[in-house]
């Protein structure tokens, strides 16, 4: 008797352990093989780029907290870079130093979030998840103590910040980066060279260096397949000239460099900050001095940052009113999810859910 | 106890209540055990230090709805959880509690364990057949595979204890091991049924068959209520049983100094899941290539090895085995563990498609 066999399709998500949100995929299975993928979102979709067309430009700093809600700081940055470089407001030293402070600690914490999950989803039952989580709360901590919040911001404004740095917040500073830095050793130790973790990730889920230039991925997942981009140094903005660090980058653009390069970042993270501390100058105006009701003469303007996941730009065109004529944002997390179909052709379901965590997408910020 | 009924009668209450408590017991120290890991507290609230957390739970689930999927094979559904849980409480008719405190000595005691542990694969196999859900068959299949992979060199393992004991009744193994316990004099033995039995209980870093991060809960996806609730009795049941054997067969079962044995036994039991939960907070998952690679390539030739060192060793040796074979069989196991991750590589890659 001539068994049948057949190909099936397993839609996973939008609701499913792993997929980070509500991202959804529909998987044609062979076995336990994955023959095709095809990924489906906008389960999120909150029209943001559409709203921002309907605010006040100081008024869609709230909205962009909510693209990757976990770098919220980094959204603020990113957006708030872009109104000055349309509008040609010069920001104040010290507001650019508590910037780049804030921008560096979301890096740490969001690359916590991310690797930590990426862990888990290799299997590794909530522990290394969890020790990541409390060394972001330290983090969290800090901002907390700066604007109040602790997941959502909203706290750069167009010309500076909200407010300026309690005192008690630079002693508490200078603790936690050391703190932070032997746990960077301590989740090494722990994982690092472990053999399943290595067998699990190590060649698994190659992105080739041509195809991440192709399809423009950024941040991590880029500088795992080898590329040495990093917009903090290629293209820089605000006062990242001003510092020393490396670009970590990978050798093979397989999951377990993506999951390096994420742990190297945030030791380099940690070396800019301490160079902020530094340099900040001790007191000093935060705000520049911008008109409550902005008017931007028309023109249009096209700005990025290094954010966590990436390359994140604002495209803003303004008409001369109070509210941007078009508001297009460039989404890391979208764009390097686009070559997860070629990255796991071929690979078992279980790599599927390594691979797609060690691109480590943010759903906020796909489906805007 | 003359008549053979009043001895059937205690024992299997004291079996099963063994194993009821035991099961608790199990899932209290995996929470807490894991939280601590994690840093985290885990479950304080219910009773002192939170051990009555199980009870409150089995409490809950007793109160749930029972959902039946429409697409479902009912009574084959129906019955898994039953077969899963039945085949736990059933090995302990001949686990030992002391010498003679055992419900019936078979002396094919060893043979039955292997037999009826097995069975509860049939169980997972018609939950996830018949659940009509793509990820409960999904780990189904991994389940039967594992299992038909790890079975041999689980009982190559077991049959190197039965070499050195002379018996397969528990009884007699486990008196066997007065003078010294079998983990020294076949360490190799040991670590073949220790990785064994986690991958047949499905244990971290082998729990593909339900593996939560990829397919949210494998074969009892589609269970709820008390149906659940009997696969999760099911699952640490199995877990305490392979405590169990792992203590009886290598770690002396019963036997030790001062305290009373059945204490002892509670002890060596504890100390195996603790060492099971200990694996589970640390390590990730392998995936299923890996897992029968792992079976095939690694533990089934050093099963072999070890049943081959073991039986030269009592042939050599007929009346005692001299205690300097310690240190040698402690070295071969480093030396051919070691041999061995160098001549493999564990697992396959890419499939063309």
């Amino acid at each position: 008797m001539q068994l049948r066999t057949q190909e099936y399709v397993l839609n996973m998500g939008p609701v499913h352990p792993s997929t980070h949100g509500v991202f959804r995929m529909r998987v044609t299975l062979d076995g336990e093989v994955v023959v095709d993928l095809e990924p489906v979102f906008g389960y999120l979709h909150r029209g943001v780029e559409k709203l921002a067309e309907e605010r006040a430009w100081g008024g869609i700093i709230p909205l962009t907290d909510r693209l990757d809600y976990v770098s919220s700081m980094s959204n603020n940055f990113a957006y708030v870079t872009a109104v000055e470089k349309l509008a040609g407001i010069t920001v104040p030293e010290r507001a650019e130093y508590i910037r780049v402070i804030m921008a560096e600690l979301q890096r740490i914490a969001a690359h916590f979030v991310s690797v930590g999950s990426f862990l888990n989803d290799c299997g590794a039952y909530f522990t290394p998840f969890l020790y990541m989580y409390r060394e972001r709360e330290t983090i969290v901590d800090l901002f907390d103590m700066v604007c109040g919040q602790r997941l959502l911001y909203n706290y750069m404004r167009i010309g500076g910040v909200s407010q300026d740095l309690p005192d008690e917040f630079l002693p508490a500073l200078r603790k936690t980066i050391p703190h932070l830095k032997q746990r960077f050793d301590e989740h090494d130790r722990l994982l690092k060279e472990n053999e399943i973790l290595i067998a699990r990730t190590r060649g698994v889920g190659i992105l080739p260096r041509e195809t991440a230039i192709s399809i423009g991925a950024s941040g991590p997942t880029l500088r795992g397949s080898g590329v040495a981009w990093d917009i903090r140094k290629k293209d820089p903005y605000s006062i990242y000239d001003r510092f020393e660090f490396d670009i970590p980058v990978g050798e093979q653009g397989d999951s377990y460099d993506r999951y390096r390069v994420r742990m190297e970042e945030m030791r380099q993270s940690a070396r800019i900050i301490e160079q902020a501390m530094e340099q900040i100058p001790p007191r000093g105006e935060i705000m520049a001095d911008v008109p409550r009701v902005l008017h931007i003469p028309p023109g249009e303007v096209y700005s990025r940052i290094e954010a966590p996941t990436g390359e994140l730009g604002f495209h803003l065109v303004s008409d001369g009113s109070i509210a941007p004529y078009r508001c297009h944002i460039r989404a890391p997390s979208l764009m390097n999810l686009t070559a997860l179909r070629d990255m796991v052709r071929g690979w078992k379901i279980q790599d599927l859910i390594v691979i797609f965590g060690s691109i480590a997408i943010t759903m906020g910020e796909v489906d805007r | 106890m003359a008549n053979p009924w009043v001895h059937w009668a205690v024992f299997t209450v004291i079996g099963i209540a063994f194993v009821l408590v035991m099961v608790i017991a199990a899932i209290y120290i995996e929470r807490r055990g894991i939280a601590y890991f994690a840093a985290r507290v885990g479950p304080n609230r219910t009773g002192p230090f939170g051990i009555f957390q199980a009870i409150a739970d089995a409490i809950k689930v007793l109160f749930k709805e029972m959902i039946t999927p429409a697409q479902s094979d009912k009574l084959v559904y129906w019955l898994a959880p039953a077969v899963v849980f039945a085949p736990v409480i059933m090995a302990y008719a001949v686990i030992p509690f002391q010498n003679g405190a055992v419900l019936a000595d078979l002396n094919i005691g060893l043979l039955f364990v292997i037999a009826i542990s097995t069975l509860s694969t049939l169980g997972v196999f018609m939950a996830g057949w018949s659940s009509g859900n793509k990820y409960s068959m999904l780990g189904a299949m991994r389940m039967v595979a594992a299992v038909v992979s790890y079975e041999i060199p689980v009982v190559l393992a077991m049959a190197g204890v039965a070499l050195l004991a002379g018996s397969l009744s528990l009884n007699d193994i486990v008196l066997a091991q007065q003078r010294v316990p079998f983990i020294l004099l076949q360490p190799l033995g040991f670590l073949v049924l220790f990785l064994g039995g986690c991958a047949e209980i499905n244990r971290s870093p082998f729990d593909l068959m339900e593996a939560d991060s990829e397919l949210t809960a494998g074969f009892h996806t589609e269970y709820s209520g008390m149906k659940f609730a009997m696969f999760y009795l099911g699952e640490y049941g199995e877990a305490v049983l392979m405590s169990t054997i792992i203590a009886t067969l290598f770690l002396g079962g019963w036997q030790g100094p001062v305290l009373p044995p059945w204490l002892w036994l509670l002890v060596k039991i504890v100390l195996v899941f603790f060492t099971m939960v200990w694996t589970r907070a640390t390590l990730p998952r392998v995936r299923i290539d890996q897992l029968m690679a792992l079976a095939w390539k690694f533990m089934f030739p050093l099963a072999l090895i070890n049943l081959l060192l073991s039986g030269i060793e009592v042939l050599a040796w007929p009346q005692v085995l001299p205690l300097y074979l310690i240190p040698v069989n402690l070295a071969a196991l480093v030396i051919l563990v070691l041999l061995w991750s160098k001549l493999y590589r564990v697992g396959g890659g890419r499939v063309e498609v």
